[in-house]
């Protein structure tokens, strides 16, 4: 079975990768609408009607948010083949779920096998040169000097001043002044607009050069899952598929597809809690990548959309931009104090570094935040974004910016903002739901513990 | 396609402005007609006498009176069932309340959303499904029979805003 498709994967990738041929670009090609929804901009806390059916692409698609501008990704043709049902997001039409699972089946499914997740809407850049790191150091937290080649690391981009968090992201070095950055398709333009302005000063610095790149129409897709190494293995190369075994959550490396010349970029993590990779394609390719993998693991391997994709983020604990972390927020009120580097937080060097290393110092320092973000675990009513948090005296103490019943724990698990001060596990507070308050804990995350495959301990 | 994003578009707008009504939900205040009918229809704020066929609202609820005319049962449709996929949890009113037609008189949560259920007739609660809050999955199962949600005393004001037949129901979603 899998050799079969590994060769209607050369089929089909060969005479394109020899030149002829670019699939679906954006913006090229008939608009869908089928799925449009009016009500996508109603705000939580107002009543719903029946079929209003995802929450998504609120708060940040304002400069794409007409419909019949929605651009879509390499593996569009795929989805509409396999029965996706879109929705508007990030400016993109994206799969939200598939006629063969519901939500809750393909969340599971992920959780015990593995799925595939198409995120190509995201936005993938390229930034190199002798100035790239000390660059990506201004704009982010983040200890590059300490990131080895081919590690990666969660980060974010900063507002000057502020410390307010512009995007989050993930960083990946490639080579000593190349780096591989990620960002999320919600925020395209105000990213860009940012990274442009940056880049503006930067050189304008008489700094060391820098080159952006954003690599439009590369595709990027999601493994995740228990057996999504085992899957990926079978679709590569042998001297790839052996790399793998050695390739520790944060690692990535360059892969070749068996059979094919179609090279790819493995990173091992994701958006889950699960083992997984992100594998990022070039254009040419992606749709048959997809396509061999589907069809080698048939009985493991399905697709799933934006619905797994968040309860399966929020179980473990994971920030979605635009909902749990905005530009008024410093990763020290998002409870990302963790991605500041040990450096960085001895030298500052950082755009609002004053702020954020303001924040971490002790409360008796004059440190501390007002707000912190964390978990909660609500009784009866699942608590959505916009629900208000209050005390025992109805005082509002904070709001709830994602929230779901959790398949796994089969209880209603949500993540917000809370006052400092009640933000320790265990705390009682209540949740006002429809109007009635609702019993709930502030709950440690991960909701699930993370079941990332790690280097063996060296001690 | 264009053109019926904007008279969608234009019922929002004149929904916005439509009087606003108290809802059992306290912080709530929502308008009290349909926000998805069409201006052309003229069928805004229109009150019909009950008809005792099983009836659908724009927005997905059945309700079906009692031979006397007297009581009715309301639940939400099938398609409403299927588009909302797995259901989790279904708030449930009181017993007793009072409610008017166009009140949010529950609300069933799926993974993915919470949707109010508006009841389009006015009349007291006099019993509900309290199965459904130990097993809110039936709603996927027989959202039309078993998993009724509510009945209601009808206050004799009858149904507010339009309302279908089966068949006009299915044509309707078909369209949507």
């Amino acid at each position: 079975m899998a050799a079969k498709a590994a060769k209607r994967a050369v089929a089909v990738l060969r005479p394109i990768a020899n030149g002829m041929g670019v699939s679906c670009l954006r913006g090229d090609c008939p608009q869908n609408l089928r799925f449009f929804a009016r009500s996508f901009t109603i705000p939580a806390a107002r009543p719903r009607k029946l079929i209003r059916l995802s929450p998504f692409a609120r708060r940040h698609a304002s400069t794409t948010s007409e419909p019949d501008k929605l651009g879509r990704t390499g593996l569009y043709d795929l989805h509409v083949a396999r029965g996706a049902k879109f929705v508007p997001f990030g400016g993109y039409s994206m799969p939200v779920q598939y006629s063969d699972l519901s939500i809750i089946d393909s969340h599971n499914w992920t959780r015990e096998k593995a799925s595939l997740f198409d995120v190509g809407h995201m936005v993938q850049h390229e930034f190199s040169g002798p100035g790239a790191q000390a660059f990506l150091e201004r704009i982010t937290p983040s200890s590059l000097s300490a990131l080895p080649e081919h590690n990666s690391t969660l980060s974010t981009l900063l507002h000057r001043e502020t410390g307010g968090i512009v995007d989050d992201t993930v960083i990946t070095r490639l080579a000593d002044d190349k780096f591989y950055v990620v960002t999320n398709a919600g925020c395209r333009e105000k990213d860009k607009a940012y990274l442009a302005q940056e880049m503006e000063t930067w050189n304008g610095d008489n700094s060391p050069p820098v080159e952006w790149k954003v690599m439009e129409h590369q595709g990027l897709i999601a493994l995740q899952g228990p057996v999504a190494a085992g899957i990926l293995q079978q679709v590569l190369d042998d001297a790839s598929s052996k790399a793998l075994d050695t390739l520790y959550f944060g690692q990535s490396t360059y892969a070749t597809i068996k059979g094919t010349d179609a090279k790819v970029l493995v990173s091992r993590g994701g958006y889950t809690g699960e083992d997984g990779f992100e594998i990022s394609i070039p254009p040419y390719a992606t749709d048959a990548i997809a396509e061999y993998m589907l069809d080698s693991a048939k009985d493991e391997l399905r697709l799933a959309g934006l619905g797994a994709r968040d309860t399966l983020r929020l179980e473990a604990g994971m920030c979605l931009y635009g909902h749990d972390l905005d530009d008024s927020t410093t990763p020290v009120e998002a409870a990302l104090s963790w991605i500041i580097g040990k450096d960085r937080r001895a030298n500052g060097g950082f755009h609002g570094d004053s702020v954020i290393l303001q924040q971490l110092k002790k409360k008796s320092e004059g440190g501390g935040v007002s707000r912190r973000r964390v978990g909660f675990i609500i009784e009866g009513a699942p608590a959505r974004e916009g629900a208000e948090i209050v005390d025992e005296a109805g005082e509002k103490i904070g709001t709830i910016t994602s929230g779901c019943p959790s398949p796994a724990l089969k209880k209603n698990i949500a993540m917000g903002y809370i006052k400092d001060g009640m933000h320790k596990s265990g705390t009682e507070v209540d949740v006002v739901v429809r109007g009635k308050k609702r019993k709930a804990v502030v709950t440690k995350m991960p909701f699930i513990p993370s079941k990332y495959f790690k280097a063996p301990s060296t001690k | 396609m264009a053109a019926r994003l904007s008279v969608a578009r234009a019922a929002r707008q004149l929904a916005s402005s439509a009087p606003r009504r108290p809802t059992p939900f306290p912080q709530f205040s929502r308008p009290s007609t349909k926000i998805a009918s069409l201006p052309s229809q003229q069928r805004l704020f229109s009150v019909s006498r009950p008809a005792l066929e099983k009836q659908y609202t724009e927005d997905h609820e059945w309700i079906e009176l009692s031979p006397d005319g007297k009581t009715c049962t309301l639940g939400i449709s099938a398609y409403a069932a299927r588009a909302l996929g797995d259901v989790v949890y279904i708030e449930l009113p009181t017993t007793g309340l009072e409610v008017s037609a166009g009140d949010a008189i529950g609300a069933v949560e799926s993974v993915k959303s919470a949707s109010d259920i508006l009841t389009p007739i006015g009349g007291k609660v006099s019993e509900v499904n309290v199965s459904l809050e130990e097993k809110p999955g039936d709603i996927n199962r027989d959202p039309e029979g078993e998993a009724w949600i509510a009945r209601l005393e009808v206050n004799g004001e009858g149904v507010v805003g339009k309302t279908m037949g089966k068949e006009e129901y299915e044509k309707f979603t078909e369209d949507a």
